[in-house]
């Protein structure tokens, strides 16, 4: 008993393998980087959706410790890419709004290292699984991915709806001011003609005398 | 005798789940940038953070491995941009809300350190870790509380998703009628205004033209 507690302790200390989900403001003309140290042979995804922003793209690269360029997309809206870990060291990935001038953009990405962590200590992969829990372990495996969808499916919502919240609040807007203009626009029309009459009158006095 | 055993396993169990991230992602800041991460949960979710700081050794040309005495506030604002918590941390912390609206929350991290330009040129290494929703659960913890097999372990963790995947399409719904207002609003808005510009254009045209015409005739040109 005492023996599988300090397992377990020892399986917490080394079990930060998880997945790293984060949505963040990405400023016009700014490029954000993020780090992971990743041990070899560690097979990782990472995932980006633009959210809002502009024409809904961005800029991704990923690095490997040595500097190699292991993806590298420009103005992606979406994407998915898997790759192993090559070697041990510092991953970088980073995020790029350089080439928009003025539309901040909000980027959502979803780095996943490794598996996820086993519930039980005692379970390295080798024992067998009984007919339950194989069945439980591929319903955990649906249901992720459920979640996964589902949370593509949130952002792709969101899009629309900021987009439509925009328009309106634009509609208002300027249906005000288009208003505004109509009517200065037609006064000062009115004004202006009567100032041409107004000195017209007086020439066509002086000639007429 | 073994019963203390267990107790203070579990402890050290539940220390170690407390420790900060070592191996989690982390990013650069600067001195005074504010570093925001948005998350749009559904009510009622627990979110944990998890963060540490390290500073940028010029001599070393390296990051310290931990630094007392510098501190990052954390600020975290709700849908309505209402402040749920605003706290300072020392250089490793943790801090955790529950949602009690659905919505775009706001997670802000600020170093609160001046002197860090002085001494480091400025760079601060964040390891951060934003756990929602069902991984907030730490299912080893949870066997050894409730005593549960493996099975049930296992069908413990199959309830708590699909609970998630229940709040997520509950918040969906919810989503998905705000749209529809705003685009009933936008439709609205598009048919009273332009009628209303019709009106306001017809109304202009036909001031115009008696003003000048009354104008016309003071000036005895008509």
């Amino acid at each position: 008993m005492l023996f599988w507690f300090l397992l377990l302790c020892v399986q917490l200390m080394l079990g930060w393998i998880r997945a790293s989900e984060l949505t963040f403001e990405l400023p016009d003309n700014a490029k954000q980087c993020f780090y992971e140290d990743i041990s070899i042979g560690t097979k990782c995804t990472l995932e980006f959706q633009v959210v809002t922003g502009g024409h809904y793209d961005v800029d991704c690269r990923l690095e490997d410790p040595d500097g190699t360029v292991l993806y590298k997309e420009m103005k992606k809206q979406y994407d998915s890419f898997t790759f192993t870990a090559s070697r041990n060291g510092t991953f970088k990935f980073c995020f790029s709004n350089e080439f928009s001038t003025f539309t901040h953009k909000t980027v959502y990405f979803d780095f996943q290292v490794g598996d996820d962590p086993p519930l039980f200590p005692n379970e390295n992969g080798v024992t067998a699984l009984t007919q339950m829990e194989s069945a439980c372990v591929s319903i955990h495996e649906a249901l992720k991915s459920v979640i996964d969808y589902q949370t593509h499916f949130r952002l792709r919502e969101t899009q629309g709806r900021s987009r439509a919240e925009d328009l309106n609040t634009r509609v208002a807007f300027w249906s005000i001011g288009e208003a505004f203009i109509l009517l200065v626009v037609s006064i000062s029309q009115v004004l202006l003609l009567r100032s041409f009459f107004s000195d017209k009158k007086t020439t066509t006095t002086r000639v007429g005398s | 005798m073994e019963m203390k055993a267990v107790v203070s396993s579990t402890g050290l169990m539940l220390l170690f789940a407390w420790l900060s991230p070592s191996q989690a992602l982390y990013f650069h800041i600067g001195e005074t940038e504010k570093k925001c991460f948005i998350e749009e949960i559904p009510d009622e979710t627990m979110v944990i953070g998890r963060y540490r700081t390290q500073l940028w050794d010029k001599q070393a040309g390296s990051f310290l491995p931990s630094t007392p005495g510098l501190g990052m506030h954390v600020e975290i604002k709700d849908p309505d941009a209402k402040i749920i918590l605003s706290r300072q941390y020392g250089s490793d912390g943790r801090f955790t809300f529950t949602s009690h609206t659905p919505g775009e929350h706001q997670i802000c991290l600020h170093s609160n350190s001046t002197k860090m330009a002085l001494f480091t040129g400025g760079k601060l290494r964040v390891h951060l870790d934003i756990q929602v929703g069902e991984h907030t659960n730490n299912y080893p913890e949870i066997a050894a509380k409730d005593k549960l097999s493996e099975l049930q372990l296992r069908v413990r963790q199959l309830l708590d998703q699909v609970e998630q995947i229940q709040k997520e399409q509950n918040y969906q719904r919810y989503r998905e009628e705000r749209f529809r207002m705003t685009s009933e609003s936008t439709n609205q808005r598009v048919l009273w205004w332009s009628i209303a510009q019709t009106f306001i254009l017809i109304i202009t045209g036909i001031w115009q033209m008696r003003h000048l015409k009354s104008f016309f005739e003071a000036k005895k040109l008509v």
